[in-house]
C-alpha cells in the first residue's frame, strides 16, 4: 500500500476512523456482553447468595452468606464423588479417544485409498452425529430385551445378558456412556492426526522402515514427537469436551443413574438447581467446573503460543 | 512380494471392519426407522428388514406432530446463522481492517469467549430469560427466541475468529480505490467485502447450524411448558417413556434430527481439519 492514496483519507477523516471500528464491533460485543459476560457475572455473584425457591418468588430476601454454599459443598461427601466422578470419566475417556483416535490415523495411513474412504466418511459421520440422537441410538443397540447387542450375545450361548440392563451397574453405565462418548469424539482425533502424519515428509518414514523400525516403533520414535503440535490440540480439546459433558450422561443414564451413581459436575449442578431448586449451590458448582476448564485453557493457550500460532 | 500383498490385505479387512463397526450404530438407527413397528417390539434383530415401512416416520410426523418441532428448530438454527454470521462479519472487519488500541486486547477475549462452558451458564441465563420475558415475552422463557439469543451468541466468538482471516485477504489496494470512487466504509463492506468474504461464511454458517441443532440443555431449561415452542431434541426425548420406549419413533426422530447435519458436515469437510473441530461438539 503507498502513502499517497492513504494520507487524503486520513487528513479529511480522522475522527470518523476513530469511532468506525466500534460501530461495526457494537453488535457482536452487545450479544456477547448481554449473553456470555453478564451471566458469567450473575453465576458468580449468586453463588455467595442463599438463592433458593422462596428467594425466586420473593417470599424472602436476598442474604448474602460469603462462601457458605462453597463450605457447603466442599463439606458433602456426593460432591467429592461426583468429582471424582467428572474427572475419572473424563480421563478414561480421553485416553481412549486418543488412543483409538491415534490408532486409526496411523492405520489409515497405511490403508488402500477405498478403505479409507470409506473408513473417513463413517468417522465423519459418527462425529456429526448430536449428541441427543447418538445417545438415543447406542441405548437402543444395548436395550436390555430389544437391543441387538444383547440378542447377539444371548445368541452366542451366553445366555446371563438376555435381559441385561447395561444402565443398572454404575461402572457399565459410565462404559456404555464412554463408548458413545469414544464413538462420537475419536473421528476428530483421527482426521487432525491424520492431516499431520501427512505432512510428514514421505522420506523420513521410508528412512526409519528401511532401518528396520517396526510400525510402534515407527509410532511412538518417530511420529508422536514431530505429531507433538496436533496431539496437544486434540488433548485439550478432548479434555474440555469430556469434562463438561452433559447430553450423554443426562439421556442416557436418566439425570444422573441410579441414587446419582452416575452424576457428572453439569449434571449435578443442573440437578441441584432446576430439580431442588438450590440455584446458589448449582451455581456454586458451576463456578467450580468453569475455574477448572479455565485452567485447562489456559494450559492451552499457553501451548498454542509455543507452537507459534500466534495472534 | 506376495507377503506385502498379504500384509496388505490383512491391513485392508482389518480398516475395513473398523469402518463397518463404526458405521454400524448409524446403520441400525436407519434399519430400526424403517422397521415395521410389529417387528421391532417382536425384538427381530435381523440385519436387514425386508418389508421397510415408513410407518415410524408417518407417526412421529402426523401424530406425535415432529413437525412441527423440525420446523422449531429450523427457525431456531436459521436465525443463529444469519444473526451470529452477521455480527461476526462486522467484528471481523474492525478486528482485521483497522488498528486500534485494545484490538489485541479483543482478539483474546475472543479467543478465551470460546472457551467459556457456557453450560455452566445455564443457571443465570434461565433467570435473565424470565427478566427478559417479562419485557419482550418472545424472546423469554418458553419462547424460541430466547434460544435463538444464547446460540447466537455462543456462536459469534469462533464466527469472528474463522471470519477474521478471510477478511484480512481481501487486498487492501480495493480499499483504496472504493474509498477514491466515493464510497463510504459501510458501502464498501457490504457491497464489497461482503461477496468477497461470503465464501468463507459457508463454514462458520455450518459451525453455528450444528450448535444451535444440536442443543438440548438451554432447550430443555427455557421451554418448561409451551409444548408448541420445543425443539427437536427434546421432542425426542420425550418418546423415552419409562414403561416402555417407542423406538421405532425414537429411530425414525434421530433419523430426521442427524439427516440435515450429516448433510453440512459432508459441505465442510475439508475445512474440519485445521483444528476448528473443537467448536462442533458441545
Amino acid at each position: 500500500m503507498s502513502s499517497r492514496t492513504q494520507r487524503p483519507r486520513r487528513a479529511t477523516t480522522p475522527r470518523r476512523r476513530g469511532l468506525e471500528p466500534w460501530l461495526y464491533l457494537a453488535p457482536a460485543l452487545l450479544v456477547l456482553a448481554a449473553m456470555l459476560a453478564y451471566p458469567l457475572y450473575q453465576l458468580v455473584l449468586v453463588s455467595f447468595y442463599d438463592y433458593r425457591q422462596p428467594q425466586v418468588s420473593g417470599v424472602e430476601p436476598l442474604r448474602f452468606v460469603g462462601l457458605d454454599n462453597y463450605t457447603e459443598l466442599f463439606g458433602d461427601s456426593e460432591f467429592w464423588g461426583v468429582l471424582a466422578n467428572t474427572i475419572g470419566f473424563a480421563a478414561a475417556c480421553v485416553l481412549a479417544t486418543l488412543f483409538v483416535g491415534g490408532a486409526l490415523a496411523v492405520l489409515a495411513t497405511r490403508l488402500s485409498r477405498w478403505v479409507r474412504t470409506a473408513l473417513f466418511l463413517s468417522a465423519l459421520a459418527a462425529w456429526a452425529t448430536p449428541a441427543v440422537t447418538g445417545s438415543a441410538v447406542w441405548l437402543f443397540l444395548f436395550d436390555p430385551s430389544l437391543g441387538p447387542v444383547n440378542q447377539a450375545l444371548s445368541g452366542l450361548g451366553l445366555e446371563g445378558f438376555e435381559g441385561h440392563s447395561w444402565t443398572y451397574g454404575k461402572w457399565s453405565a459410565f462404559g456404555l456412556v464412554g463408548a458413545q462418548v469414544v464413538w462420537c469424539s475419536f473421528p476428530f482425533v483421527m482426521v487432525t492426526l491424520y492431516a499431520g502424519i501427512r505432512a510428514i515428509p514421505e522420506e523420513v518414514i521410508e528412512a526409519a522402515r528401511l532401518d528396520g523400525a517396526s510400525t510402534p516403533r515407527l509410532a511412538v520414535g518417530i511420529l508422536l514427537p514431530m505429531l507433538r503440535p496436533a496431539m496437544t490440540v486434540v488433548t485439550i480439546q478432548s479434555i474440555i469436551w469430556d469434562v463438561k459433558i452433559f447430553t450423554q450422561i443426562y439421556i442416557m443414564t436418566s439425570g444422573g443413574g441410579i441414587g446419582g451413581q452416575n452424576l457428572v459436575l453439569n449434571v449435578y449442578a443442573y440437578q441441584k438447581a432446576f430439580a431442588s431448586s438450590q440455584y446458589a449451590l448449582g451455581s456454586a458448582i458451576g463456578v467450580i467446573t468453569t475455574l477448572l476448564l479455565l485452567g485447562i485453557t489456559v494450559v492451552y493457550l499457553r501451548s498454542l503460543r509455543r507452537n507459534g500460532e500466534g495472534l | 512380494m506376495r507377503t506385502r500383498h498379504l500384509r496388505r490385505a490383512r491391513v485392508d479387512l482389518a480398516g475395513a471392519l473398523i469402518t463397518v463397526a463404526v458405521a454400524f450404530p448409524l446403520y441400525w438407527m436407519v434399519l430400526s426407522a424403517l422397521r415395521p413397528r410389529s417387528a421391532l417390539e417382536a425384538g427381530e434383530a435381523s440385519p436387514i428388514t425386508l418389508q421397510p415401512s415408513l410407518e415410524s416416520f408417518r407417526r412421529v410426523l402426523y401424530v406425535d406432530g415432529l413437525g412441527q418441532y423440525l420446523a422449531n428448530s429450523l427457525v431456531v438454527a436459521a436465525a443463529v446463522v444469519v444473526g451470529s454470521t452477521a455480527c461476526a462479519f462486522f467484528a471481523a472487519v474492525a478486528l482485521a481492517r483497522y488498528r486500534f488500541r485494545t484490538r489485541t486486547t479483543l482478539l483474546i477475549m475472543v479467543l478465551v469467549a470460546q472457551m467459556v462452558p457456557v453450560e455452566a451458564l445455564t443457571i443465570p441465563l434461565f433467570f435473565l430469560m424470565r427478566n427478559i420475558g417479562d419485557a419482550v415475552p418472545v424472546l423469554g422463557l418458553n419462547h424460541l427466541g430466547s434460544l435463538i439469543l444464547v446460540h447466537t451468541a455462543f456462536a459469534i466468538p469462533l464466527a469472528i475468529w474463522m471470519l477474521r482471516g478471510f477478511v484480512a485477504a481481501v487486498p487492501r489496494e480495493l480499499e483504496e480505490s472504493a474509498y477514491l470512487d466515493g464510497a463510504s466504509s459501510f458501502t464498501f463492506v457490504t457491497r464489497i467485502l461482503f461477496p468477497m468474504v461470503a465464501p468463507g461464511m459457508v463454514a462458520t454458517s455450518t459451525f453455528a447450524f450444528i450448535l444451535a441443532w444440536n442443543d438440548f440443555l438451554f432447550a430443555k431449561t427455557f421451554i418448561i411448558s409451551a409444548q408448541e415452542n420445543q425443539t427437536l431434541p427434546l421432542a425426542l426425548l420425550s418418546f423415552f417413556k419409562p414403561d416402555e420406549n417407542d423406538w421405532g419413533g425414537i429411530m425414525a426422530g434421530s433419523v430426521l434430527m442427524t439427516v440435515p447435519v450429516l448433510i453440512f458436515f459432508m459441505l465442510v469437510q475439508r475445512r474440519l481439519v485445521s483444528g476448528l473441530g473443537g467448536a462442533v461438539k458441545g
